[in-house]
Order: structure tokens, then C-alpha cells, then sequence
């Protein structure tokens, strides 16, 4: 109502439910958030247990059957080597459901501790570390992770370094960017009022509160991280022969479209969205939920 | 009340009616009641005062006058009528051109008010270019407004974007705008919140003063009760979206007749009261929150006149001949018993001990854009067990920062020292020892920031304690409960976040996590500022108690002089980082003392004003980084002697024991010139 | 603020194209030939100093100069971008403002919830699906870049419409989402509640007082998003077969031909430093505040 009073209206001395169940409930709430969990969760089966309802191996080449179009034995027909692509598909999110979160797991990690300590410190160790990310954060990850790639070789492990490194540094922009803010707050002055250590202050006192936007970060990074495992292996730098994987699978059938083989490259490319829009909805979800 | 006659009459006078007026807000899929069923009429040329705690829906009542109200907000019944119009049937251009001719409206922060990325000037004449006058007659009004609410220069400041403006000269500015339609309905929303005290008087001086000038009916809305008694011809007390009250602003406040006036009036610090004469009264209980289900009277639960009827019937308005109390024992109201007894336990006479602090030679300089900012500049004082030193000044006085070199938060320039019981303390708080640090605390103002959100109250008591304290285990668990206990907070409490915790008990703990570790000093740095009124008082209340008890020394921060009066021993007035007067409270309060002071003191509203002619002071507050030479207060000095203002600065020189004043006039002359002021029929 | 794009430096270049099996001598050998062994700080200087004369050293693969491969390829992807760009800042600011001004009803949430699908696809998915879309089953836009010899404007504009659409998508959704949150916040701010309450009538409130407080943020926005541009562009040039500057550089990565690779993503950084302070200079003549500082 007035500047100087701040304080919510008061009802019942302790009203409200705890912030966690609060949250909660908005987020069940959140039509776009179950609607983005149920795709994601399916993958996540497909990916768990695909093996065992896809009708085919999905490695098995048929040379006989290659190029058919979709029918009632291969519904969404096969590839060049005859291979079935309904089960490529259904199989195909394995690779990329273990590199990214895998991938975006280290870049929080990364991302969070080297936000706290440049946020909590300031002074020259943020100056430097700052320009530093600032610079890298202007090369595209795509590019950086080319040339990662071009030096250390292709594997599974590459792949997770590279983008878990590239995404660090936007991960410790928005963690600094709240350390600073949590940082001015009296909580912090009263911490060092208890001769608190740093890293009590830091991992006690400011990380509970800057978990809300690390997770929605996080989120946002898995989506691009999908985003980044895809384009590569389509780039022929992720993923390698013979995992069905989506983006390779799309890689090497796209030649091909010129010739009318749509079914080889369509259902892996929507397979790759309805997956990156899953998580992106689940994303905006949880933002909106923690930013009531 | 009204016979159909007097009915007839009233669509002319009033210029503005509000019937049965009820406003819902939707906040998680539920409807939430802020207004219930209210009703008030403002006649033409009347000032009517709208007052209310936090949540009581004033600033609602604005904003529906204008349609204005959040995307979550609703009409839910009754029926505005400005000027006779019904505001609630007008379209989208019939309301655009209501608000462009009759209704004008100032809120407070008038930084955000402005739009930032356009001039003054434009912002001004854009007014005028919807009444059909363009160019440079709409420029030359827009001048002749800026000159009207008393902006020197007003050529140049249309040049300027608000943010080249103070926040004194921005309101003026949002004031001009607010006029320069001539509307026959001003609101004004908080216009003065935020706004230091010597500029916060300037804008009520140039409101008043307007008032004559025009015709504008007034709509002012405040929270605080000596502001509006000394703007306002009537005045209504809001509570929980209900008008609770109503009548002539002298009337009601001098001889109110609803309970909850009644003890609201009670908890203010009045009349220069002091600690030691006795507790403030306060109000037991919480405000009901936003659309809470009230069936009977609204303050019943907090009033100790109610009874069973006050619980289950919701009382009428009743007219008492020319004034409104919805109270079923209006006429008792004033005999509602005290919810906190006035009597304390008189503090023993103390000897005079030594110092338990001992501050010499402070100085802190911050670089900023290159120019150094002289924060806090050669501050010298003492303060003595179980006394509090109370610390007043302006925006820019370096009362906070003063508090945090104390605390070595902030490490102070090389050269000053601070003594804690004899011993110097180090400069910067990780090379002070834990008996050091625990002796000296702090309560922050805002305890959203001071209490972290992450954890329970348990945690955040116990941990001090841990820490502080040095307990573990079951001796903590015992110290625990009686903190708790202490500050008046109960088990229940221990288990929440501090988020589920109303204002008033959030300071609560953070009280019991400063007084951990035994301090001998607290820092109370505007810990009420943050609270409504009815809080505050408890809050008072509960520091002049624990520091009866413990014998704790306070350095009390705040800008408010009747709560400082309240609870200091000794004032210490700053002015850009300088002590401009320091020594024993009533001493400061009664004078004779400094111009600045006298400046301040009677800045301040009081409630029950006895027409003082009010000091006001020339131009802004200068700036920290080129302070003015010789005194730093020349530049608004109204008691400027001379030259010698402008070339040497005063020394701080004790007039009578204990009482310092830094001014090139001399003690008795100052208590002359002073006394005349005083002696002057209004 | 203005990043030096000859951060990135390789490491032992005669290594990395020999592999890790090849001999010592033969690895120093060819560092030798290169000039790479001279110390780092040389070569850089070096380097920089030739870039700036025009002289962007020998490709390993081509055995010729540099310069003209980049420049040409810098031409093609200025036009596949700028295409994209063009369509895609009015239109995505005008679906930012248009869902904030539709707060929640359905116009919005298509808008956004459109919006944030196609942000967060990769461009070779979109790519693909636009090509069976366009390309293969409707065959109304030409599935590869590469316009014939002497092609006109327009034909190349025909050309380039299906390569620069999914580079439109992506940047449509960032655009629009900054737009709509910067346009909520202006429409909920003190200032417009004092416009409205001026009786100004809405279009005037919208214009004057709305839009250009809102659209600030959304200006850098756009500026940050040439270096996401130009990771977009390596994917859509390598899709569509169109010789620019991100082909070049996956084909140099690809081939380990580190002159190219070099001049290559130096040439963007210089793209992106000039692009950040292009907004830069935007943001400040558009800001008050930052244009004439604060006199207190």
C-alpha cells in the first residue's frame, strides 16, 4: 500500500501454506506444465523400455524391404537399409535422454559454483571470471562445441563436456545475477554478524534461496541441451553409427528427400520436437509457478 | 440519516459519492473482499481524509474512483458518482474524457510516476494539447503550472527527464500535472510517503496552500494519522474495506468513538512520551486479511469492549449528529480497556558507569564516479549502559552507514576508533573476536531481507544461539524457549518459514536472534518503519522492555522524531555524515537547538497541532559528494548569519554539559531567537 | 562488452591435423613450416596484424589464400540473414505486442505458447519439415540455396525464403516473448497508470508512453541474437547446401584447415562485436538515462 509499509497484510498469525506445497499446486495446476510432463515422461518410457514393445530391432537391416513406404507391417516404413522407423523411433530417444541431461547436470553444477563464488566474492575474481564467460558466452555453442570436437575427438563423453561446459557460463550468469541480489540482503550482514564462514553463507544461507531460479534455469538448459545434441549429431559430431539416435537418423536419410523418402526423416524430426517442446512446456511451467 | 430532501440536494454538492461500494480482488481462483459495502460522499471544495492500516483497502477506494483497478480486481457492487456522474455506466470514451476534465489523481513515488524516457516538458503540455491548446500556448501553460506548485526555473526543468529531478521536485512535478486539467476531484494516494521530512512538510505546505487557490474537492489518502488531521476536513477510518468511522478530523481524533480509533490513537508516541513514563497501548491480535470472512463486527476480535452481538451482528453506521461510528457502544468506546498496561517497573537509578561504547574521530569515504562521498565525516560520541542513543537525520546523513562501521559491516576510514567497554575494536568485523561481534547486533528495518526465507524460525534462533551463544543441545533447547518467550512469540511459531509470519512477528524473531549472544549494544535500525501503526507500538513496547531487563544499550535509528523521543536517552542529529547536534534527549527536543533540528521538528505533522509557525527550508538536500563549504547547511539554513556560514564550518561546541551544537551562532542567541519563534501568535 | 574474437586459439596445430600417433619430429616439422612454434604471442600479433591488412593467411586444404573464401562466404550469409532479419524483427515485436495487449485470452496464448514451440526447435528439424512441406510435397519453394548463375534479386530472394525460415522461427520467439514481457511491464507500470489517468486516449497512452519504454529491453535482445545467428547458420547452410560463412567454417573444422577455421570465427566475432555495439549505441540514444546520466 506504502513505501514504507512493506509487509503483506497479516491474517491468522501463521497463514499461508509452506512455499514447497505452494508451489506444488500451482503447478498442478499449470495446464502447459502436465501437458509438457506427459510428453516428456513417454519418452522417458520409450527410452527405459522402448525395446520392448517396438515391434522391430530396431538395428536389424532388411535390405529387401529398404526405402518402403509407411504400411500395416512397418507403419512408418523403413530406411534405406530396410531398417523399421517406427522402432528406430520409439528407441531413438535413449541416446540423446542420457548426453543431455547428462550434459546440463554438469553445466549446473559448474554453472551454480562458479556463480556463487563470483556473485559472493565480487571484486576482481568476478571481474575476471565474468569477462571470461562473457567472452565464451558470445561464440555460439555450436561452434564451440565444433571445434571441442575437432580437437578432442567424437564420444558420448565429448559430447556432455562440451555443451555441459558451454552451457556453464549462461548458467552462472543467472546464478550471480541472483547471488548479487541475495547478497544486499540483511540476512547475509546478519550471517557475518554470527562470524559465519563464507562457505556456510554461501551453500547455507544463499543457495536454498537461489535454488527457484537455477531449477527453471536448468530446465530451459535441458531443452537447449537436446537442442544441442540433436544439432550435432545431425552435424555428424554427436551421436555415432548405429544408435537410431533422431538427429543422426535424420543426417543420413535427408539426402534423400529430394526423392520423395519423407517417412525416412519426418517422424525422428517431429520425434525431436514433440521432445524439446515437452521440456521447454515443463519449463515455462515451472517459471511461472515460481515466479507467482 | 438522509430525508429524500437533503438527497435531492446532495447530487450537486457532493463531488463525489460512494454507495454500498464493494470491490473483490481474485487472487488463487477464490474472490477475496476489499471493499464491503462502503459508502462515504465528499462535498465540493471539502479535503476528506481516508485512513486505514495496511490491507484496509484505501488505496482500492483511489482506484475504483478512476477505474483503475488491477486485472485481478472487480467491481462487485454499488454504485461512484463524480460530480453526479456514474463513473460505473460511462464508457471507454466517456470515462477518458472524465479523467481528462473532472478527476486528477498523485500517488506516491513519483519516480515511477513519471514516464522515465519522456521530458518534463512534453509530459506536461500533452495535458494541455487534449483541451485543444498546442504549441506555445500549451508550453506556457505548462510553465505557469511548474511556477504554480513553486518549481524555480520552470523553462528548464521542462528540458529535463524525470530522473534529473529529486524525488521533492517529481512530486511537484506530478502535482502540476494533476492540476493542469482543473479537475474538480483531486485523489491523493500516499503523495508524501517516502518523502524525507523537511520535503515531505514542503509538499504538504504546497498542497494546503493549494487548496486555497482552487476549487478541487480532495480525496487524501494516507496511513498516517497526523498527516491527514492536518490536511483534511473530515475524515473516515477504514478497516477491513468497512468504514469504521467518520466525521470532522478534529472531532473524530480528539474524541473518537469507535474502538479501533480509539487504540489506534493510543499506540502513536504523543506528546513527547517517554519510556520511562509508561508503555504504549497497543492493539492484541492481527488485522484480517484480504477477503477474510467477517460476519460480525470486524474489529471484534481485537476489541475489548465486544461481546457476543459484536461477534455474530454486523453493527450500522451510526449517526451521531454529523458524525458516523459503527460501533454497538459508541458511546463507551473511549472507556476500552488498555490491551497493554501503561505502569512500568521503574528502571532503577543507575550510577554513571563507564562508556560501554566509545566512538572517536569516525570517518567514511566511498568513491563514487570518481568523486569521494563523504558518507560519515568526523563522528565522536559515547554511550553509556542501558541508555539509548537515538540517531535522526535525513536521506544522506550516514545514519546507516554509521551503524554498519559500528557494526564492521563497512570498514571505517584509517584513524577513527570505536571502543567496545574499553577495548578497541578492529575496523573490520573478521578480525573482530566472537565476544566482540555478539556483543554488538543488529535489527535490521525490512525483516523480509534481515530473516532468511529458506529456513524455520527455529532454525534461524537456534543458529544465532549456536553461534553466539555457544549452546548446544538441551541448554539450547531451554535458552530457546525462553528467547522465544521473551519476544512474546509461542511454540507454533518456532516450525514456520518466515514467510508465513505476519510483519509484526518477523520482527519479533529477528529481536530474539539480535539479543542471542547477551549483546551489550543493538542496533535498531527503523525497525518499526516497516509495520503498521498497531505494530509498531507492541514492537516499542517490547525494546523498552528486554532493554529494562538486560540493561542493553540501543543505537535507535529512525526517521520518525515521536518514536525516537520515545525511546532515546540521547539524540544525535545528522546532517551529511555530521553530528549537527547531539545531548540528552529533551534537551534536543525543547531546545534551545540547532537550525536544523528546529527545522525537522517542525517538519513533522503532529496530531494535535497547536499552530506553530512552520520552518521551512530552501532547495534540496546537496549532495554527499559536494557538500556545501563552511557549515554544510547553509544552503538551507533559515537562520543563515552571514558570510562566515559559507566559509567556515562550526566547530561542534558543547553549550551546556552534555549538549553539543555545531552553528556559528551562539548558544544564547539561538535560545532567542528560538523562544521568539515559539512566543509568535499564529 | 566487445568481444575479441582471437580467443580462440588452437592448440598445437601440427598435432591436431597429424593425429595423435603421428611422430614428434614430423609434428615439429610441420609446425615449423606453419609457423606455429613461434611463441603464442607473436603468432597472434602476427596473425592480427595480417587479418587487419586483409591478409588472412593460406588455407591448408585450398593451398591459397584465405581472404576471398571468407569474404564471399560473409556476402552469402549477410543475405540469408538479413532476409531472416528483416522479416523477423517487425513481426516479432508485432506478436510480443499484440499477445501483451491480449493478456491472456486466446490470441495470446497462441502467440506465446506458438512462440516458445518454435523458439526451442532446432533449425534442421524445423528445416526438414518446411522442406517436405514446401519443398516436396507442395514444390512451391526450392529445396537447396544455391540460385543458379546470374541470378536476379528476386530469384535469390526465392531462394533464400525456405533457408531463412527456420532461422525466422527461432528468433520469432525470443523477439516476441521480450516484447510481450516488456510490454507488460510497461503497461502495468506508475507511468502508463498516469498517462491513462491523464485521459489521454489509448492509442496515444500506447504509443508515446508504452511502447518505447517497452521495446528497450527487446532492442539488446536482438543484438545478442547475432551470435545465435551465426550457431544457426552453420546448421541451415550445411541443410540447405548454400556456401556461407557457417559451411565454411564446419567444412574447415571438418578438414582441419585452421587458417580458414581462424579467419573463419574471428570474422564473426568482429560480426558480433560490431552487432553488440550497434545496440549498444540504440539502447543509449533511446535511454534517457544512460544518454544525459543523472545530476545527482
Amino acid at each position: 500500500m506504502s513505501a514504507v509499509q512493506t509487509t503483506s497484510p497479516a491474517q491468522d498469525d501463521t497463514r499461508r501454506r509452506s512455499p514447497l506445497a505452494e508451489v506444488l499446486f500451482s503447478l498442478m495446476r499449470s495446464r502447459t506444465f502436465l501437458v509438457g510432463l506427459a510428453i516428456v515422461l513417454f519418452w522417458v518410457a520409450c527410452a527405459l523400455f522402448g525395446e520392448h514393445f517396438a515391434p522391430y530391432d530396431p538395428l536389424a537391416d532388411d535390405i529387401i524391404n529398404a526405402l518402403a513406404p509407411p504400411s500395416s507391417e512397418h507403419w512408418f516404413g523403413t530406411d534405406q537399409i530396410g531398417r523399421d522407423v517406427f522402432s528406430r523411433v520409439i528407441v531413438g530417444s535413449r541416446d540423446i535422454l542420457t548426453v543431455a541431461p547428462l550434459a546440463t547436470l554438469l553445466a549446473t553444477v559448474a554453472g551454480t559454483a562458479l556463480g556463487l563464488l563470483t556473485g559472493y566474492f565480487r571484486g576482481i575474481v568476478d571481474d575476471v571470471v565474468s569477462r571470461i564467460l562473457e567472452a565464451f558466452m558470445a561464440i555460439p555453442v555450436v561452434i564451440v562445441a565444433l571445434l571441442a570436437i575437432v580437437a578432442l575427438g567424437t564420444s558420448k563423453t565429448t559430447v556432455i563436456i562440451v555443451i555441459g561446459l558451454s552451457f556453464a557460463p549462461i548458467i552462472a550468469r543467472t546464478v550471480r545475477s541472483a547471488v548479487l541480489a541475495e547478497r544486499e540482503l540483511d540476512y547475509v550482514a546478519a550471517a557475518q554478524l554470527r562470524h559465519e564462514s563464507a562457505l556456510h553463507t554461501m551453500f547455507v544461507e544463499i543457495l536454498p534461496n537461489v535454488i527457484p531460479p537455477i531449477l527453471v534455469e536448468t530446465t530451459v538448459r535441458l531443452g537447449y541441451a537436446i537442442f544441442a545434441v540433436a544439432t550435432l549429431s545431425f552435424m555428424g559430431f554427436g551421436i555415432q553409427p548405429p544408435s537410431p539416435d533422431w538427429g543422426l537418423s535424420i543426417s543420413s536419410n535427408y539426402g534423400m528427400i529430394g526423392g520423395g523418402f519423407w517417412w525416412t526423416v519426418l517422424f525422428d524430426a517431429l520425434a525431436i520436437a514433440s521432445l524439446v517442446i515437452g521440456v521447454n512446456l515443463v519449463a515455462d511451467g515451472v517459471h511461472g509457478a515460481l515466479n507467482d | 440519516m438522509t430525508n429524500s430532501a437533503q438527497a435531492r440536494n446532495t447530487k450537486a454538492e457532493n463531488a463525489l459519492e460512494l454507495s454500498d461500494l464493494s470491490v473483490a480482488y481474485r487472487v488463487a481462483g477464490r474472490n477475496r473482499a476489499v471493499l464491503r459495502n462502503l459508502s462515504l460522499n465528499i462535498k465540493q471544495g471539502e479535503a476528506y481524509g481516508l485512513v486505514g492500516e495496511s490491507g484496509c483497502g484505501k488505496s482500492t477506494v483511489a482506484l475504483t474512483v478512476v477505474r483503475y483497478l488491477p486485472r485481478n480486481g472487480s467491481i462487485s457492487g454499488g454504485a461512484i458518482s463524480l460530480d453526479g456522474q456514474n463513473v460505473m455506466k460511462l464508457d471507454g470514451e466517456a470515462l477518458r474524457r472524465a479523467r481528462a476534465e473532472s478527476v486528477s489523481m498523485v500517488y506516491q513515488d513519483p519516480g515511477k510516476a513519471l514516464n522515465p524516457s519522456i521530458r518534463v516538458g512534453r509530459q506536461l503540455t500533452e495535458i494541455f494539447e487534449l483541451g485543444g491548446i498546442t504549441g506555445q500556448a500549451a508550453t506556457e501553460r505548462a510553465i505557469a503550472m511548474l511556477n504554480r506548485v513553486r518549481i524555480s526555473d520552470p523553462p528548464s526543468v521542462m528540458q529535463r527527464y524525470p530522473h534529473q529531478l529529486s524525488g521533492g521536485m517529481q512530486q511537484r512535478v506530478a502535482i502540476a500535472m494533476a492540476l493542469a486539467n482543473d479537475p474538480s476531484m483531486l485523489i491523493l494516494d500516499e503523495p508524501t510517503t517516502g518523502l524525507d521530512a523537511t520535503v515531505e512538510a514542503e509538499v504538504l505546505d504546497l498542497i494546503a496552500q493549494l487548496r486555497q487557490e482552487l476549487s478541487a474537492s480532495i480525496l487524501f489518502i494516507s496511513h498516517n494519522l497526523a498527516v491527514v488531521s492536518n490536511m483534511c476536513d473530515r475524515v473516515g477510518v477504514l478497516y477491513a474495506g468497512m468504514l469504521v468511522e467518520e466525521g470532522p478530523t478534529e472531532i473524530v481524533f480528539n474524541d473518537p468513538r469507535h474502538p479501533y480509533t480509539v487504540a489506534l490513537l493510543r499506540c502513536l508516541p504523543r506528546g513527547g512520551q517517554r519510556k520511562d513514563q509508561g508503555r504504549l497501548d497497543t492493539i492484541p491480535g492481527f488485522l484480517p486479511g484480504i477477503g477474510a470472512d467477517i460476519k460480525g463486527c470486524a474489529f471484534a476480535d481485537r476489541c475489548a469492549l465486544a461481546d457476543d452481538r459484536c461477534r455474530t451482528e454486523l453493527p450500522p453506521l451510526y449517526d451521531l449528529g454529523g458524525r458516523l461510528s459503527r460501533c454497538f457502544y459508541h458511546d463507551k468506546a473511549q472507556s476500552l480497556p488498555r490491551a497493554t498496561p501503561s505502569n512500568v517497573p521503574a528502571p532503577a537509578p543507575k550510577p554513571a558507569a563507564a562508556p560501554v561504547l566509545r566512538v572517536a574521530g569516525l570517518n567514511k569515504t566511498y568513491a563514487s564516479h570518481g568523486h569521494a562521498l563523504r558518507a560519515v565525516k568526523d563522528v565522536s560520541l559515547d554511550l553509556r549502559p542501558g541508555e539509548t542513543l537515538g540517531l535522526v537525520g535525513e536521506s544522506g546523513s550516514g545514519k546507516t552507514t554509521f551503524a554498519r562501521l559500528l557494526l564492521g559491516l563497512v570498514p571505517p576510514d584509517d584513524g577513527g576508533t570505536i571502543e567496545l567497554e574499553g577495548k578497541a575494536l578492529a575496523p573490520k568485523l573478521e578480525n573482530r573476536g566472537d565476544d566482540q561481534v555478539k556483543a554488538m547486533q543488529i535489527v535490521f528495518q525490512n525483516p523480509d531481507s534481515a530473516l532468511n526465507r529458506s529456513h524455520s524460525i527455529r532454525h534461524l534462533i537456534g543458529r544465532a544461539l549456536k553461534r553466539l551463544a555457544g549452546l548446544r543441545g538441551k541448554a539450547l533447547e531451554a535458552r530457546l524457549n525462553d528467547l522465544v518467550r521473551s519476544v512474546r512469540l509461542t511454540d507454533r511459531h518456532l516450525a514456520v518459514k518466515p514467510r508465513q509470519l505476519s510483519g509484526g512477528l518477523k520482527q519479533r524473531v529477528a529481536i530474539a536472534r539480535a539479543f542471542a549472544g547477551d549483546p551489550r549494544i543493538v542496533v535498531c535500525d527503523e525497525p518499526t518503519s516497516a509495520l503498521d501503526v498497531s505494530v509498531q507500538a507492541a514492537i516499542l513496547n517490547l525494546l523498552a522492555d528486554l532493554q529494562a531487563k538486560e540493561d542493553v544499550s540501543y543505537i535507535f535509528i529512525s526517521h520518525d522524531l515521536g518514536v525516537v523521543r520515545y525511546l532515546s536517552d540521547k539524540i544525535a542529529v545528522l546532517y551529511l555524515g555530521r553530528i549537527m547536534e547531539i545531548g540528552p534527549s529533551e534537551q534536543v527536543f525543547s531546545g534551545p537547538h540547532h537550525p536544523y533540528t528546529e527545522a525537522l521538528l517542525s517538519a513533522v505533522p503532529k496530531l494535535d497541532q497547536t499552530e506553530t509557525a512552520r520552518i521551512r527550508l530552501d532547495g534540496e538536500i546537496p549532495s554527499a559528494t559536494n557538500p556545501p563549504s563552511g557549515c554544510v547547511f547553509h544552503t538551507r539554513c533559515p537562520r543563515k548569519i552571514g558570510p562566515i556560514c559559507e566559509q567556515q564550518e562550526p566547530p561542534l561546541s558543547e553549550a551546556q554539559p552534555g549538549h553539543s551544537i555545531r552553528c556559528h551562532i551562539p548558544y544564547a542567541e539561538l535560545a532567542r531567537l528560538q523562544k521568539t519563534v515559539v512566543a509568535e501568535p499564529a | 562488452m566487445v568481444f575479441l574474437g582471437g580467443q580462440v586459439l588452437p592448440g598445437n596445430v601440427g598435432r591436431a591435423i597429424l593425429g595423435p600417433f603421428a611422430d614428434q619430429r614430423a609434428v615439429d616439422a610441420l609446425n615449423h613450416t606453419l609457423g606455429v612454434d613461434r611463441p603464442l604471442l607473436t603468432q597472434y600479433a602476427t596473425w592480427i596484424w595480417n587479418f587487419v591488412r586483409g591478409d588472412m593467411g593460406t588455407s591448408y586444404i585450398f593451398r591459397s589464400p584465405v581472404a576471398p573464401f571468407v569474404i564471399d562466404a560473409l556476402g552469402n550469409s549477410m543475405k540469408l540473414a538479413a532476409v531472416a532479419f528483416v522479416l523477423v524483427v517487425p513481426i516479432g515485436i508485432l506478436g510480443g505486442v499484440i499477445a501483451a495487449l491480449n493478456l491472456n485470452r486466446p490470441l495470446d496464448r497462441i502467440i506465446s505458447l506458438g512462440g516458445l514451440s518454435v523458439t526451442v526447435l532446432p533449425e534442421f528439424v524445423t528445416g526438414i519439415i518446411l522442406i517436405l512441406i514446401f519443398g516436396v510435397w507442395l514444390r512451391w519453394l526450392p529445396i537447396s540455396a544455391a540460385w543458379p548463375k546470374n541470378a536476379g534479386f528476386f530469384t535469390q530472394l526465392y531462394y533464400l525464403i525456405l533457408p531463412s525460415l527456420p532461422l525466422f522461427l527461432v528468433l520469432f520467439g525470443y523477439i516476441a516473448r521480450m516484447a510481450r514481457s516488456g510490454m507488460i511491464e510497461a503497461l502495468d507500470s506508475d507511468y502508463t497508470r498516469t498517462a491513462v489517468l491523464k485521459g489521454l486516449p489509448w492509442r496515444t497512452v500506447i504509443w508515446r508512453h508504452v511502447l518505447r519504454n517497452a521495446l528497450l529491453p527487446t532492442i539488446t535482445v536482438i543484438a545478442t541474437q547475432t551470435g545465435y545467428l551465426i550457431g544457426g547458420l552453420v546448421v541451415i547452410e550445411t541443410l540447405f547446401r548454400y556456401q556461407g560463412i557457417g559451411s565454411l567454417i564446419f567444412t574447415a573444422a571438418r578438414g582441419k584447415d585452421f587458417p580458414m577455421l581462424e579467419s573463419g570465427i574471428l570474422t564473426i566475432g568482429i560480426v558480433y562485436a560490431v552487432a553488440t555495439l550497434i545496440a549498444d549505441f540504440l539502447y543509449s540514444v533511446l535511454n534517457p538515462r544512460i544518454r544525459l546520466g543523472s545530476d545527482q
